[in-house]
């Protein structure tokens, strides 16, 4: 065993933190009642090598691994959810093209978007399709050589901004099983017949872009079907077992800022003629924090590690992700609580931080559908 | 990093369930029952090498870690916790002697232990000084070349069965740091003026010996002061950080057992038509088990590897504690219900591990001496 992380990871912990804490909080405030990205950042932390560190080097990226990645994730999110999760979005759905895709498709999408050229996203969610993703609808035919796509997805990441994205498209509605009846398709943005609408006045993330987007007859060229027809559904919950890591690390990140934002308060903060940190109740709270947040770390990290050894442990990927929300969650909660009233008003980051929790316990697999992957893990198939 | 246990720590761990399983599990319901301590198991236990597996080898000891110590705990609780607590309490106190004991005091009274010739303990609380150890008021004062000791300690762990016991005395009252009042003797039971009543009546843990001892007059030599006078409570802090990840593992034990239990019978017991797993509020229970355990586990092994690298975390090793115990608590109150009635009654061993968890957030610091520790630390109140 050894529970240290090597000297490289704690350079690139060192350096992630560094940006962070130079680049976005002049920016948080803005960004969030502007609902504005700060793609100038984004372009940034891509030169600086913070995106898309897992990507191998063939393909333009640091070929680390996922645990690298999530170390970034979390040291951004400690500083600012939002900004944090708006540059590091710009990389999700690629890693279906790094587990499925054609070496030709990988050397065509992959390398703009560590270089900044690109950002592309995955679209699964449909108006009626969220923790059940085998009820997509969204149809693509084959016509000739090219899928002929129609239908509307919803609170798709990235979606008024990226370049193209990795759809879930019905290609085979009569297949026997439900989960042998989808496909993913790579979709340019440029697309004619592409629509993409933002969706404004979210709780959280209001600097991370999300859009209701329509496709409409939208055309691509075959040669955009990643990975086997039919087998779009499991090459999802294979990709999930990928981004749920970093979403643990988002939580466990959003969670240590939050912390840290309570005892500076209750360290200055004087009632009844002394700090409240001399209140047990508060060193008990903020114990009962930092246990939480260790305890979630360790556990990510755990799942992380194994992920990077090539052993895929879903269920353990799922206790991770759904324990990590939680406690991003609570300790939000908590550390908004000991702000006060003054927690309540945008003066301080606690607010938002509280308005960003929320998400990690909803996006990647809700906590319900987490607690059902272990549960199956555990009584098997019931 | 590496998150996986080493060969031999997956062979002990084997190799402590087996004899779990073989040797521990027939006696576990009888011995809680009648209360009777199986002083041959320890034995037959120390020919196979399960105890005090910390000690140095120049001591008869295995020379490993906390952490080998902590998972054959573990195995041992999660079969069977009120014998898995003789183990827990046959050498405790050999650490200190490894810490602070002089080499004869080392190689004379280490050794028998390791063999399962003797048992060992270390009294600490009084009747008016629970966690508040340094208001200990049992007297040692030196008259010649001899320790006097007088006083009584209560709930003290083989106080019937140990050959001896390390003691915390009062020594220098006069010293104006309660710190600084304090040292630890040696005191063989069988010197004059000792006695030892077996507290019966216990909520658990039955089989185990705990006793309130009386010191009338005993004399020890000066020789059997360990460490240094005056340093008493310092020495009993280190003691304790290792102490406390010995119980933690105890908690992940007791938790896992527990779970065991509880998935075995919701998949035999049928309700409304069928199993209780298919039930989604059980399966979400199981799920939520699993999760914490498994975050308890790794936070455990986390400060054990620590220790064991002599990266001794005190705030580490009170979040383990506290957090594992917790997790054995509300593990195994969750796997009672599961059981329903069948639960409340003894044919089940589910109620002998609901008896016996609830001294794991009590004894080697309570939940809320765990908490004070983390939370001034984290907050600079100390």
């Amino acid at each position: 065993m050894n529970f240290d992380l090597t000297g490289e990871q704690k350079d690139i912990i060192k350096a992630a933190r560094e940006f962070a804490e130079k680049e976005f909080p002049q920016l948080s405030q803005e960004c969030d009642r502007e609902e504005r990205s700060p793609r100038h950042l984004w372009e940034k932390a891509c030169s600086l090598g913070f995106v898309g560190v897992f990507i191998p080097e063939t393909y333009g990226g640091a070929g680390l691994g996922y645990l690298e990645h999530c170390l970034i994730n979390e040291e951004f999110w400690r500083v600012d959810p939002g900004i944090a999760h708006f540059i590091l979005a710009g990389t999700f759905g690629s890693e279906l093209i790094l587990l499925f895709g054609t070496e030709e498709q990988k050397r065509k999408w992959v390398p703009p978007l560590v270089k900044a050229n690109a950002i592309t996203g995955a679209a699964i969610t449909e108006p009626d399709a969220g923790s059940d993703v085998s009820s997509v609808r969204t149809t693509a035919v084959l016509e000739g050589n090219e899928y002929v796509i129609n239908g509307t997805k919803t609170f798709i990441t990235g979606g008024t901004i990226a370049n193209f994205l990795q759809v879930l498209c019905v290609t085979d509605p009569h297949a026997e099983s439900p989960h042998d009846r989808f496909s993913v398709i790579t979709v340019e943005t440029d697309r004619k017949g592409f629509e993409a609408t933002k969706l404004k006045y979210k709780l959280g993330l209001r600097a991370s872009d999300t859009a209701e987007i329509s496709f409409s007859d939208v055309r691509v060229p075959k040669e955009n079907l990643i990975g086997t027809a039919g087998r779009g559904f499991q090459q999802f919950m294979v990709f999930f077992d990928h981004t749920r890591l970093h979403v643990c690390a988002e939580a466990v990140g959003l969670a240590q800022g939050a912390l840290e934002q309570a005892i500076e308060h209750v360290r200055k903060r004087q009632q009844f003629r002394k700090p409240l940190a001399s209140f047990q109740v508060t060193q008990f709270k903020i114990a009962e924090m930092a246990t939480r947040i260790e305890a979630g770390r360790n556990l990510y990290q755990k799942a992380a590690w194994l992920l990077d050894q090539g052993r895929v442990e879903s269920h353990l990927i799922a206790m991770a992700k759904w324990f990590t929300g939680e406690t991003a969650v609570r300790v939000a909660e908590e550390a908004l609580q000991l702000h006060g009233g003054y927690g309540f008003i945008g003066d301080y980051n606690i607010e938002r931080f509280y308005r960003d929790s929320k998400i990690v316990e909803i996006y990647e697999g809700t906590k319900e559908i987490e607690k059902m992957i272990i549960a199956r893990a555990l009584l098997g198939r019931l | 990093m590496d998150f996986e246990l080493t060969n031999r720590q997956k062979q002990i761990r084997l190799a402590a369930r087996e004899f779990a399983e073989g040797e521990l599990v027939p006696l576990g319901k009888d011995c809680e029952a009648k209360g009777e301590y199986p002083r041959e198991i320890i034995k037959k236990a120390a020919q196979l090498g399960f105890v005090g597996v910390y000690i140095k080898k120049e001591y008869g000891g295995l020379g490993l870690g906390s952490l080998e110590h902590s998972i054959i705990l573990e195995e041992f609780w999660r079969a069977e916790p009120g014998l898995g607590q003789i183990f827990s309490q046959t050498t405790f106190g050999a650490q200190e002697l490894l810490l602070f004991g002089s080499e004869e005091q080392k190689k004379k009274y280490l050794s028998p232990l390791v063999k399962g010739d003797w048992v060992m303990g270390f009294a600490i609380t009084e009747p008016e000084a629970g966690s508040d150890a340094a208001s200990a008021v049992s007297r040692a004062e030196i008259v010649g070349d001899e320790y006097v000791i007088n006083g009584n300690k209560v709930m003290i762990s083989n106080g019937t069965e140990a050959k001896f016991l390390l003691v915390y005395c009062l020594t220098h009252p006069e010293e104006t740091s309660k710190s600084r009042r304090h040292s630890i003797l040696l005191v063989e039971t069988d010197r004059p003026g000792y006695k030892a009543d077996r507290i019966h009546g216990k909520m658990g843990l039955h089989a185990s010996d705990t006793a309130n001892v009386y010191f009338n007059n005993v004399r020890v030599p000066k020789e059997n002061l360990v460490g240094e006078e005056r340093n008493g409570f310092i020495q009993l802090m280190r003691f304790l950080d290792y102490s406390r990840l010995m119980i933690a593992g105890d908690g992940v034990g007791l938790a896992q057992g527990a779970m065991e239990q509880a998935i075995d019978y919701v998949k035999k017991r049928k309700q409304f038509g069928r199993t209780i797993a298919s039930f989604q509020v059980t399966q979400f229970k199981i799920a939520e088990m699993a999760t914490l355990i498994e975050t308890a586990r790794s936070l455990t092994y986390k400060a054990c590897w620590n220790v064991d690298r002599g990266n001794v975390d005190s705030q580490l090793s009170a979040m383990a504690k506290w957090w594992a115990c917790q997790v054995a608590v509300r593990v195994v109150d969750e796997a009672l219900q599961l059981h329903g009635g069948y639960g409340y009654l003894d044919d089940y061993p589910i109620e002998r591990f609901y008896r016996a968890a609830k001294l794991l957030e009590i004894y080697e610091g309570t939940k809320e001496i765990q908490k004070m520790a983390i939370g001034r630390r984290i907050l600079g109140m100390t």
